[in-house]
Protein backbone atom coordinates (compact mmCIF):
# COMPACT_ATOMS: atom_id res chain seq x y z
CA UNK A 1 0.00 0.00 0.00
CA UNK A 2 0.98 3.16 -0.27
CA UNK A 3 0.66 6.71 0.48
CA UNK A 4 -1.45 8.74 -1.64
CA UNK A 5 -1.88 12.60 -2.44
CA UNK A 6 -4.92 14.46 -1.56
CA UNK A 7 -5.84 14.42 -5.36
CA UNK A 8 -5.80 10.91 -5.49
CA UNK A 9 -7.77 10.32 -2.41
CA UNK A 10 -10.74 12.45 -3.80
CA UNK A 11 -10.01 10.27 -6.80
CA UNK A 12 -11.09 7.23 -5.00
CA UNK A 13 -14.27 8.80 -2.95
CA UNK A 14 -16.11 10.24 -6.52
CA UNK A 15 -15.08 6.98 -8.00
CA UNK A 16 -17.48 4.61 -5.55
CA UNK A 17 -19.63 8.08 -4.47
CA UNK A 18 -19.64 10.34 -7.11
CA UNK A 19 -21.52 13.14 -4.99
CA UNK A 20 -19.42 12.30 -2.08
CA UNK A 21 -17.11 15.48 -2.11
CA UNK A 22 -18.99 18.53 -1.81
CA UNK A 23 -16.26 21.35 -1.57
CA UNK A 24 -12.60 20.83 -1.64
CA UNK A 25 -10.18 23.36 0.34
CA UNK A 26 -7.00 22.22 -1.13
CA UNK A 27 -5.38 26.08 -0.56
CA UNK A 28 -5.84 25.88 3.32
CA UNK A 29 -3.25 25.08 5.84
CA UNK A 30 -4.11 21.55 6.21
CA UNK A 31 -6.46 20.21 2.60
CA UNK A 32 -10.16 19.82 3.46
CA UNK A 33 -12.77 17.86 1.71
CA UNK A 34 -16.54 18.91 2.71
CA UNK A 35 -19.49 15.88 3.03
CA UNK A 36 -23.11 16.50 3.43
CA UNK A 37 -24.09 15.43 6.49
CA UNK A 38 -26.47 13.00 5.00
CA UNK A 39 -23.74 11.27 2.86
CA UNK A 40 -21.17 11.21 5.76
CA UNK A 41 -22.15 7.56 7.08
CA UNK A 42 -21.49 5.68 3.46
CA UNK A 43 -18.47 7.96 2.88
CA UNK A 44 -16.73 6.94 6.46
CA UNK A 45 -16.97 3.06 5.31
CA UNK A 46 -15.55 3.91 2.44
CA UNK A 47 -13.06 5.65 3.85
CA UNK A 48 -12.18 2.83 6.25
CA UNK A 49 -13.04 -0.10 3.98
CA UNK A 50 -11.20 0.53 0.45
CA UNK A 51 -7.47 -0.67 0.91
CA UNK A 52 -6.42 2.37 -1.52
CA UNK A 53 -7.54 4.45 1.26
CA UNK A 54 -7.10 2.33 4.78
CA UNK A 55 -8.34 4.87 7.18
CA UNK A 56 -8.71 2.69 10.45
CA UNK A 57 -7.96 5.11 13.05
CA UNK A 58 -10.00 7.90 13.35
CA UNK A 59 -7.90 10.95 15.52
CA UNK A 60 -10.48 13.54 16.35
CA UNK A 61 -13.70 14.46 16.18
CA UNK A 62 -14.08 18.55 16.65
CA UNK A 63 -17.50 20.80 16.31
CA UNK A 64 -16.95 24.56 16.24
CA UNK A 65 -19.54 27.11 16.32
CA UNK A 66 -19.76 29.40 13.67
CA UNK A 67 -23.39 31.33 14.81
CA UNK A 68 -22.35 34.85 12.44
CA UNK A 69 -21.80 32.70 8.97
CA UNK A 70 -22.88 34.96 5.94
CA UNK A 71 -24.39 31.81 4.70
CA UNK A 72 -26.28 30.88 7.76
CA UNK A 73 -24.98 29.95 11.19
CA UNK A 74 -23.61 27.05 11.09
CA UNK A 75 -21.40 24.35 12.96
CA UNK A 76 -18.52 22.16 11.44
CA UNK A 77 -18.40 18.88 12.88
CA UNK A 78 -14.18 18.01 11.50
CA UNK A 79 -12.86 14.52 11.45
CA UNK A 80 -9.60 13.48 11.52
CA UNK A 81 -9.04 10.34 9.94
CA UNK A 82 -5.48 8.84 10.04
CA UNK A 83 -4.11 5.16 7.98
CA UNK A 84 -2.07 3.49 10.25
CA UNK A 85 -1.20 1.24 7.25
CA UNK A 86 -0.40 3.86 4.15
CA UNK A 87 0.35 6.70 6.77
CA UNK A 88 -1.91 9.44 4.71
CA UNK A 89 -4.16 11.67 6.81
CA UNK A 90 -7.37 13.08 5.43
CA UNK A 91 -9.46 16.25 7.11
CA UNK A 92 -13.40 15.69 6.38
CA UNK A 93 -15.34 18.36 7.56
CA UNK A 94 -19.39 18.26 7.76
CA UNK A 95 -21.47 21.49 7.57
CA UNK A 96 -24.99 21.29 9.64
CA UNK A 97 -27.21 23.82 10.63
CA UNK A 98 -26.75 25.59 13.90
CA UNK A 99 -30.58 25.51 14.88
CA UNK A 100 -30.44 21.52 14.07
CA UNK A 101 -27.11 20.23 14.35
CA UNK A 102 -27.83 16.55 13.23
CA UNK A 103 -25.46 13.79 11.75
CA UNK A 104 -25.11 10.64 11.39
CA UNK A 105 -23.04 8.31 13.97
CA UNK A 106 -20.05 6.60 12.95
CA UNK A 107 -19.70 4.74 15.91
CA UNK A 108 -19.87 1.53 13.74
CA UNK A 109 -17.39 2.53 11.24
CA UNK A 110 -14.57 3.54 14.13
CA UNK A 111 -15.66 2.41 17.62
CA UNK A 112 -13.73 5.32 19.06
CA UNK A 113 -16.35 7.79 17.73
CA UNK A 114 -18.58 6.38 20.70
CA UNK A 115 -16.61 8.81 23.22
CA UNK A 116 -15.71 11.58 20.79
CA UNK A 117 -19.11 12.24 19.69
CA UNK A 118 -20.49 12.19 23.11
CA UNK A 119 -17.83 14.81 23.93
CA UNK A 120 -19.19 16.97 20.79
CA UNK A 121 -22.74 16.44 21.85
CA UNK A 122 -21.95 17.79 25.34
CA UNK A 123 -19.72 20.77 24.63
CA UNK A 124 -21.09 21.62 21.10
CA UNK A 125 -24.61 19.96 21.54
CA UNK A 126 -24.31 18.49 17.67
CA UNK A 127 -26.95 15.38 17.56
CA UNK A 128 -25.19 12.14 16.52
CA UNK A 129 -28.04 10.36 15.24
CA UNK A 130 -27.98 6.06 15.86
CA UNK A 131 -25.43 6.91 18.39
CA UNK A 132 -26.69 3.81 21.33
CA UNK A 133 -25.54 6.35 24.91
CA UNK A 134 -25.59 9.81 23.13
CA UNK A 135 -25.35 11.17 26.80
CA UNK A 136 -22.98 13.95 28.50
CA UNK A 137 -19.44 12.80 29.21
CA UNK A 138 -17.48 15.35 30.63
CA UNK A 139 -19.80 17.99 32.40
CA UNK A 140 -22.12 16.82 34.61
CA UNK A 141 -25.57 14.76 33.30
CA UNK A 142 -27.92 17.72 34.83
CA UNK A 143 -25.92 20.35 33.15
CA UNK A 144 -27.52 23.29 31.20
CA UNK A 145 -26.76 24.19 27.41
CA UNK A 146 -23.49 23.16 25.50
CA UNK A 147 -20.03 25.13 26.67
CA UNK A 148 -18.18 25.63 23.50
CA UNK A 149 -21.52 27.08 21.58
CA UNK A 150 -20.34 31.33 21.31
CA UNK A 151 -23.60 32.13 22.71
CA UNK A 152 -23.10 30.34 25.81
CA UNK A 153 -23.19 32.01 29.10
CA UNK A 154 -22.31 30.13 32.40
CA UNK A 155 -24.73 29.44 34.96
CA UNK A 156 -24.62 31.60 37.69
CA UNK A 157 -24.99 28.65 40.24
CA UNK A 158 -24.56 25.03 40.27
CA UNK A 159 -26.23 22.83 42.57
CA UNK A 160 -25.37 25.86 45.33
CA UNK A 161 -22.08 26.37 44.32
CA UNK A 162 -21.82 29.82 43.47
CA UNK A 163 -19.94 31.18 40.18
CA UNK A 164 -16.89 33.21 41.21
CA UNK A 165 -15.38 35.30 38.78
CA UNK A 166 -12.38 36.61 40.06
CA UNK B 1 -20.21 -35.33 49.17
CA UNK B 2 -22.90 -33.42 48.59
CA UNK B 3 -22.58 -29.73 47.07
CA UNK B 4 -23.31 -27.00 49.32
CA UNK B 5 -25.98 -25.27 48.10
CA UNK B 6 -24.17 -21.80 46.96
CA UNK B 7 -26.70 -18.67 46.36
CA UNK B 8 -24.95 -16.04 43.59
CA UNK B 9 -26.04 -12.95 42.94
CA UNK B 10 -24.71 -10.24 40.46
CA UNK B 11 -23.79 -7.75 41.96
CA UNK B 12 -22.87 -3.96 41.28
CA UNK B 13 -19.94 -2.37 42.77
CA UNK B 14 -18.45 1.43 42.49
CA UNK B 15 -14.61 1.53 42.13
CA UNK B 16 -13.62 5.16 42.31
CA UNK B 17 -13.96 8.00 41.95
CA UNK B 18 -11.71 8.05 44.74
CA UNK B 19 -9.60 4.78 44.67
CA UNK B 20 -5.67 4.39 44.74
CA UNK B 21 -5.76 1.71 41.56
CA UNK B 22 -7.47 4.30 38.66
CA UNK B 23 -4.47 6.67 39.12
CA UNK B 24 -6.66 9.82 39.78
CA UNK B 25 -10.33 10.50 39.68
CA UNK B 26 -12.09 7.94 37.64
CA UNK B 27 -14.96 5.87 37.87
CA UNK B 28 -15.52 2.41 36.86
CA UNK B 29 -19.23 0.67 37.76
CA UNK B 30 -18.71 -2.78 37.71
CA UNK B 31 -21.15 -5.76 37.90
CA UNK B 32 -19.73 -8.81 39.45
CA UNK B 33 -20.55 -12.63 39.57
CA UNK B 34 -18.43 -13.88 42.46
CA UNK B 35 -15.44 -12.27 41.16
CA UNK B 36 -15.98 -12.31 37.56
CA UNK B 37 -16.34 -9.23 36.04
CA UNK B 38 -19.72 -9.36 33.73
CA UNK B 39 -19.56 -5.65 32.41
CA UNK B 40 -18.38 -2.57 33.48
CA UNK B 41 -18.96 1.42 32.57
CA UNK B 42 -16.87 4.04 32.82
CA UNK B 43 -17.71 7.69 34.08
CA UNK B 44 -14.96 9.96 33.55
CA UNK B 45 -15.57 14.47 34.16
CA UNK B 46 -14.33 14.49 37.52
CA UNK B 47 -11.36 16.78 36.60
CA UNK B 48 -12.88 18.61 34.09
CA UNK B 49 -11.26 21.82 34.13
CA UNK B 50 -12.61 23.39 30.64
CA UNK B 51 -9.33 23.58 28.92
CA UNK B 52 -10.93 23.89 25.50
CA UNK B 53 -13.07 27.03 26.59
CA UNK B 54 -10.65 28.52 28.65
CA UNK B 55 -7.94 28.37 25.27
CA UNK B 56 -11.14 30.60 23.74
CA UNK B 57 -10.78 33.56 26.30
CA UNK B 58 -6.83 33.62 26.15
CA UNK B 59 -4.34 34.51 23.49
CA UNK B 60 -2.08 31.90 22.04
CA UNK B 61 1.13 32.47 24.24
CA UNK B 62 -1.61 31.92 27.02
CA UNK B 63 -2.56 28.74 26.38
CA UNK B 64 0.68 27.03 27.15
CA UNK B 65 0.53 27.03 30.70
CA UNK B 66 -3.50 25.12 30.24
CA UNK B 67 -1.45 22.18 27.64
CA UNK B 68 0.82 21.22 30.88
CA UNK B 69 -2.12 20.72 33.21
CA UNK B 70 -3.41 18.25 30.44
CA UNK B 71 -0.95 15.44 30.72
CA UNK B 72 1.15 16.86 33.83
CA UNK B 73 3.27 13.49 33.69
CA UNK B 74 4.71 14.70 30.43
CA UNK B 75 4.05 17.86 30.06
CA UNK B 76 7.07 18.33 27.23
CA UNK B 77 5.07 16.82 24.86
CA UNK B 78 1.77 18.90 25.25
CA UNK B 79 3.74 21.44 25.04
CA UNK B 80 5.17 20.58 22.05
CA UNK B 81 1.97 19.36 20.49
CA UNK B 82 0.62 23.01 20.90
CA UNK B 83 3.31 24.62 19.63
CA UNK B 84 4.05 22.68 17.07
CA UNK B 85 0.37 23.23 15.95
CA UNK B 86 0.58 26.79 15.61
CA UNK B 87 4.11 26.58 13.83
CA UNK B 88 2.39 24.80 11.29
CA UNK B 89 -0.77 27.28 11.33
CA UNK B 90 2.30 30.52 11.47
CA UNK B 91 4.84 29.30 9.34
CA UNK B 92 6.69 30.24 11.79
CA UNK B 93 10.38 28.77 11.70
CA UNK B 94 11.81 26.60 14.64
CA UNK B 95 15.68 27.78 15.21
CA UNK B 96 17.87 24.11 14.59
CA UNK B 97 19.76 24.05 18.66
CA UNK B 98 15.39 24.33 19.83
CA UNK B 99 14.82 21.72 17.63
CA UNK B 100 17.37 19.48 19.29
CA UNK B 101 16.80 21.08 22.71
CA UNK B 102 13.25 20.33 22.13
CA UNK B 103 13.96 16.39 21.45
CA UNK B 104 16.36 15.94 24.45
CA UNK B 105 13.56 17.18 26.91
CA UNK B 106 11.02 14.99 25.35
CA UNK B 107 12.87 12.23 25.86
CA UNK B 108 13.54 12.96 29.01
CA UNK B 109 9.94 13.32 29.38
CA UNK B 110 9.48 10.24 28.14
CA UNK B 111 11.79 8.24 30.56
CA UNK B 112 10.37 10.49 33.72
CA UNK B 113 6.99 9.45 32.37
CA UNK B 114 7.40 5.61 31.81
CA UNK B 115 9.48 5.30 35.58
CA UNK B 116 6.42 6.71 36.85
CA UNK B 117 4.11 4.14 34.98
CA UNK B 118 6.29 0.93 35.59
CA UNK B 119 6.92 2.28 39.56
CA UNK B 120 2.71 2.61 39.76
CA UNK B 121 1.92 -0.11 38.13
CA UNK B 122 4.20 -2.33 40.02
CA UNK B 123 2.13 -0.58 42.98
CA UNK B 124 -1.10 -1.64 41.43
CA UNK B 125 -0.46 -5.23 41.39
CA UNK B 126 1.24 -5.60 44.95
CA UNK B 127 4.40 -4.95 44.52
CA UNK B 128 5.53 -2.06 46.43
CA UNK B 129 9.99 -2.02 45.63
CA UNK B 130 9.83 -0.76 42.48
CA UNK B 131 7.46 2.21 42.98
CA UNK B 132 10.47 3.54 45.23
CA UNK B 133 13.41 2.56 42.72
CA UNK B 134 11.46 4.33 40.13
CA UNK B 135 10.92 7.53 41.89
CA UNK B 136 14.47 7.70 42.89
CA UNK B 137 15.26 8.10 39.41
CA UNK B 138 12.70 10.00 38.39
CA UNK B 139 13.82 12.20 40.88
CA UNK B 140 17.03 13.04 39.15
CA UNK B 141 14.93 13.78 35.78
CA UNK B 142 12.88 16.75 37.77
CA UNK B 143 15.80 17.90 39.22
CA UNK B 144 17.24 18.62 35.92
CA UNK B 145 14.25 19.97 34.36
CA UNK B 146 13.95 22.52 37.43
CA UNK B 147 17.42 23.29 36.82
CA UNK B 148 16.72 23.72 33.17
CA UNK B 149 13.06 25.72 33.73
CA UNK B 150 12.43 26.17 37.50
CA UNK B 151 9.41 23.72 37.22
CA UNK B 152 9.29 20.22 38.03
CA UNK B 153 5.60 19.13 36.23
CA UNK B 154 4.45 21.93 34.66
CA UNK B 155 7.14 23.31 32.30
CA UNK B 156 5.61 25.79 30.15
CA UNK B 157 9.12 25.17 28.46
CA UNK B 158 8.78 24.19 24.67
CA UNK B 159 6.93 27.34 23.49
CA UNK B 160 5.67 28.74 19.98
CA UNK B 161 9.00 29.32 18.02
CA UNK B 162 11.40 27.71 20.36
CA UNK B 163 12.13 26.97 23.81
CA UNK B 164 12.14 29.52 26.95
CA UNK B 165 15.75 28.89 28.51
CA UNK B 166 19.14 27.94 26.53
CA UNK B 167 19.86 24.71 27.71
CA UNK B 168 23.70 25.85 29.29
CA UNK B 169 26.71 23.00 29.13
CA UNK B 170 26.22 22.46 32.81
CA UNK B 171 23.00 20.97 32.35
CA UNK B 172 24.12 19.03 28.87
CA UNK B 173 26.93 17.08 31.34
CA UNK B 174 24.09 16.60 33.65
CA UNK B 175 22.50 15.10 31.37
CA UNK B 176 24.79 12.98 29.96
CA UNK B 177 25.68 12.00 33.72
CA UNK B 178 22.35 10.95 33.86
CA UNK B 179 22.11 8.89 30.90
CA UNK B 180 25.11 7.17 32.09
CA UNK B 181 23.78 6.24 35.00
CA UNK B 182 20.64 4.96 33.97
CA UNK B 183 21.58 3.84 30.80
CA UNK B 184 21.85 -0.17 30.87
CA UNK B 185 22.99 -0.65 34.25
CA UNK B 186 19.41 0.32 35.95
CA UNK B 187 17.46 -0.29 33.37
CA UNK B 188 18.62 -3.79 33.58
CA UNK B 189 18.23 -3.78 37.40
CA UNK B 190 14.60 -3.23 36.28
CA UNK B 191 13.98 -6.02 34.38
CA UNK B 192 15.61 -7.49 37.00
CA UNK B 193 13.10 -6.65 39.83
CA UNK B 194 9.45 -6.80 38.09
CA UNK B 195 9.73 -7.34 34.31
CA UNK B 196 11.21 -11.07 34.63
CA UNK B 197 9.18 -11.72 38.18
CA UNK B 198 7.14 -15.01 37.90
CA UNK B 199 4.40 -13.65 40.21
CA UNK B 200 4.48 -10.20 38.13
CA UNK B 201 4.33 -11.81 34.91
CA UNK B 202 1.31 -14.07 35.72
CA UNK B 203 -0.57 -11.15 37.01
CA UNK B 204 -0.07 -9.16 33.35
CA UNK B 205 0.21 -12.32 30.92
CA UNK B 206 -2.78 -13.08 28.82
CA UNK B 207 -4.83 -10.92 30.95
CA UNK B 208 -6.43 -7.67 29.08
CA UNK B 209 -5.13 -8.99 25.39
CA UNK B 210 -6.00 -6.08 22.82
CA UNK B 211 -6.43 -7.54 19.47
CA UNK B 212 -4.25 -4.68 16.97
CA UNK B 213 -7.84 -3.90 14.86
CA UNK B 214 -9.61 -3.48 18.16
CA UNK B 215 -6.80 -1.13 19.47
CA UNK B 216 -7.03 0.61 16.41
CA UNK B 217 -10.81 0.76 16.00
CA UNK B 218 -10.85 2.17 19.28
CA UNK B 219 -8.14 4.82 18.34
CA UNK B 220 -5.75 3.53 20.82
CA UNK B 221 -2.34 5.08 20.31
CA UNK B 222 1.24 4.84 22.07
CA UNK B 223 2.62 2.41 23.77
CA UNK B 224 -0.33 0.72 23.87
CA UNK B 225 -0.56 0.07 20.32
CA UNK B 226 2.52 -0.63 19.91
CA UNK B 227 1.96 -3.38 22.63
CA UNK B 228 -0.62 -5.05 20.62
CA UNK B 229 2.16 -5.32 18.04
CA UNK B 230 1.36 -2.23 15.83
CA UNK B 231 4.55 -0.72 15.15
CA UNK B 232 2.89 3.04 14.38
CA UNK B 233 4.97 5.31 15.79
CA UNK B 234 4.36 9.39 14.88
CA UNK B 235 8.44 10.20 15.39
CA UNK B 236 9.47 7.19 12.61
CA UNK B 237 6.05 7.62 10.50
CA UNK B 238 5.43 11.18 10.82
CA UNK B 239 8.56 12.81 11.73
CA UNK B 240 8.19 15.99 13.20
CA UNK B 241 11.28 18.20 14.57
CA UNK B 242 14.38 16.25 13.60
CA UNK B 243 13.26 12.87 14.29
CA UNK B 244 14.13 11.98 10.87
CA UNK B 245 17.87 12.56 11.48
CA UNK B 246 17.96 10.62 14.27
CA UNK B 247 17.97 6.52 14.38
CA UNK B 248 15.97 4.04 16.92
CA UNK B 249 14.26 1.43 16.79
CA UNK B 250 10.14 0.88 18.16
CA UNK B 251 9.81 -1.99 20.46
CA UNK B 252 6.40 -3.87 19.59
CA UNK B 253 4.95 -6.17 21.84
CA UNK B 254 5.24 -9.67 20.67
CA UNK B 255 3.40 -12.20 22.81
CA UNK B 256 6.47 -13.50 24.71
CA UNK B 257 4.58 -14.18 28.12
CA UNK B 258 1.44 -14.70 26.50
CA UNK B 259 -0.60 -13.52 23.77
CA UNK B 260 0.17 -10.14 21.70
CA UNK B 261 -1.75 -7.69 23.16
CA UNK B 262 -1.65 -8.20 27.10
CA UNK B 263 -1.10 -6.42 29.75
CA UNK B 264 2.97 -7.52 29.82
CA UNK B 265 3.35 -6.68 26.52
CA UNK B 266 2.51 -2.84 26.53
CA UNK B 267 4.32 -2.59 29.99
CA UNK B 268 7.54 -4.00 28.23
CA UNK B 269 6.57 -1.75 25.36
CA UNK B 270 7.28 1.28 27.90
CA UNK B 271 10.29 -0.05 29.43
CA UNK B 272 11.99 -0.85 25.96
CA UNK B 273 11.19 2.50 24.42
CA UNK B 274 13.43 4.01 27.94
CA UNK B 275 16.27 2.68 26.23
CA UNK B 276 15.41 4.57 22.78
CA UNK B 277 15.09 7.56 24.22
CA UNK B 278 17.95 7.50 26.26
CA UNK B 279 19.47 6.69 23.36
CA UNK B 280 17.67 10.00 21.16
CA UNK B 281 18.99 11.87 24.32
CA UNK B 282 22.56 11.03 23.35
CA UNK B 283 23.00 11.11 20.05
CA UNK B 284 20.99 14.60 20.25
CA UNK B 285 23.41 15.75 23.03
CA UNK B 286 26.24 14.94 20.44
CA UNK B 287 24.55 17.19 17.27
CA UNK B 288 23.30 19.57 19.28
CA UNK B 289 24.27 23.19 17.46
CA UNK B 290 25.03 26.68 18.26
CA UNK B 291 22.72 29.44 17.85
CA UNK B 292 19.52 31.44 18.64
CA UNK B 293 17.14 28.94 21.03
CA UNK B 294 13.77 30.83 19.99
CA UNK B 295 12.20 32.94 17.61
CA UNK B 296 12.16 36.35 19.88
CA UNK B 297 9.27 37.94 17.53
CA UNK B 298 6.63 34.87 18.53
CA UNK B 299 7.81 34.80 21.93
CA UNK B 300 6.57 38.53 21.92
CA UNK B 301 2.84 37.06 20.72
CA UNK B 302 1.90 35.59 17.67
CA UNK B 303 -1.56 36.23 15.42
CA UNK B 304 -1.93 33.60 12.75
CA UNK B 305 -4.21 33.98 9.69
CA UNK B 306 -7.66 33.02 9.24
CA UNK B 307 -7.32 29.25 8.84
CA UNK B 308 -7.24 25.93 10.91
CA UNK B 309 -4.83 22.84 11.06
CA UNK B 310 -4.67 19.50 12.89
CA UNK B 311 -1.05 18.58 14.18
CA UNK B 312 -0.37 15.78 16.22
CA UNK B 313 2.58 14.64 17.79
CA UNK B 314 3.94 11.12 20.12
CA UNK B 315 3.44 11.50 23.65
CA UNK B 316 4.30 9.25 26.40
CA UNK B 317 0.82 7.89 26.05
CA UNK B 318 -0.04 8.04 22.66
CA UNK B 319 -0.73 10.65 20.43
CA UNK B 320 -1.56 14.02 21.45
CA UNK B 321 -3.08 16.07 18.41
CA UNK B 322 -4.41 19.84 18.97
CA UNK B 323 -7.25 20.87 16.10
CA UNK B 324 -6.60 24.73 16.18
CA UNK B 325 -9.53 27.26 14.39
CA UNK B 326 -7.87 30.93 13.70
CA UNK B 327 -10.03 34.10 12.72
CA UNK B 328 -6.98 36.24 12.28
CA UNK B 329 -6.86 37.68 15.88
CA UNK B 330 -4.56 36.85 18.66
CA UNK B 331 -7.31 34.63 20.47
CA UNK B 332 -7.86 31.49 19.17
CA UNK B 333 -11.23 30.78 17.91
CA UNK B 334 -11.61 27.09 18.78
CA UNK B 335 -8.57 25.18 20.23
CA UNK B 336 -9.69 20.96 20.32
CA UNK B 337 -6.94 18.64 22.21
CA UNK B 338 -7.03 15.08 21.27
CA UNK B 339 -5.71 13.64 24.48
CA UNK B 340 -4.29 9.95 23.85
CA UNK B 341 -5.57 8.67 27.39
CA UNK B 342 -9.60 9.70 26.06
CA UNK B 343 -8.80 7.28 23.52
CA UNK B 344 -7.12 4.70 25.51
CA UNK B 345 -9.19 4.08 28.50
CA UNK B 346 -12.21 4.20 26.48
CA UNK B 347 -11.71 0.39 25.31
CA UNK B 348 -11.92 -0.64 28.96
CA UNK B 349 -15.28 -1.16 28.52
CA UNK B 350 -15.21 -3.58 25.50
CA UNK B 351 -11.92 -5.32 26.79
CA UNK B 352 -14.29 -6.05 30.28
CA UNK B 353 -17.08 -7.64 28.51
CA UNK B 354 -15.65 -9.42 25.76
CA UNK B 355 -13.71 -11.83 27.57
CA UNK B 356 -13.62 -12.81 31.03
CA UNK B 357 -12.13 -10.57 33.65
CA UNK B 358 -11.27 -11.45 37.15
CA UNK B 359 -11.96 -8.18 39.55
CA UNK B 360 -8.41 -7.86 40.71
CA UNK B 361 -7.62 -7.58 36.55
CA UNK B 362 -9.27 -4.59 35.83
CA UNK B 363 -6.80 -3.07 38.09
CA UNK B 364 -3.85 -4.59 36.25
CA UNK B 365 -5.37 -3.58 33.09
CA UNK B 366 -6.07 0.11 33.65
CA UNK B 367 -2.59 0.03 35.12
CA UNK B 368 -1.14 -1.26 31.55
CA UNK B 369 -2.99 1.15 29.48
CA UNK B 370 -1.51 3.77 31.92
CA UNK B 371 -3.75 6.75 31.93
CA UNK B 372 -3.31 10.07 32.97
CA UNK B 373 -6.73 11.48 34.24
CA UNK B 374 -5.83 15.59 33.78
CA UNK B 375 -5.70 14.60 30.30
CA UNK B 376 -8.70 12.83 30.12
CA UNK B 377 -11.04 15.10 31.49
CA UNK B 378 -9.15 18.31 30.55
Amino acid sequence: MARLEIGQIIAVLKEKLPEAVSEEVLDGVDPVIVVKAEQWAAVAELCRDDSRLGFDLLSCITGVDYPEREEGAEIEVIYNLDSTANLHELTVKVKLPRSDPRVASVEGTWATADWHERETYDLVGVIFEGHHNLVRILCADDWVGHPLRKDYEPPDSFHGIKNVIY
Amino acid sequence: MTEAKIRTEEMLLNMGPQHPSTHGVFRVVVRTDGELILESQSHIGYLHRCFEKCAEGNNYLQVVPYTDRMDYLCAMMNNWGYAASIEKLTGIEVPERAEYIRVIVAELNRVASHLLAFGTYGLDIGAITPFLYAFRDRERILKIFEKLCGQRLNYSYVRIGGVTFDMTDEILSDIEAFCDYFDPKIIDEYDNLLSYNGIFISRTANVGVIPADLAISYGVTGPSLRGSGVPRDLRRDAPYGIYDRLEFDVPVGSGEMGQVGDCWDRYMVRMREMRQSIRLVRQAIKDIPDGPFCDKKAFRGVKPKAGETYKKVEGARGEVGFYVVSDGTNIPYRVKARAPSFCNISILDKLTSMSDVMLADLVAIIGSLDIVLGEVDR
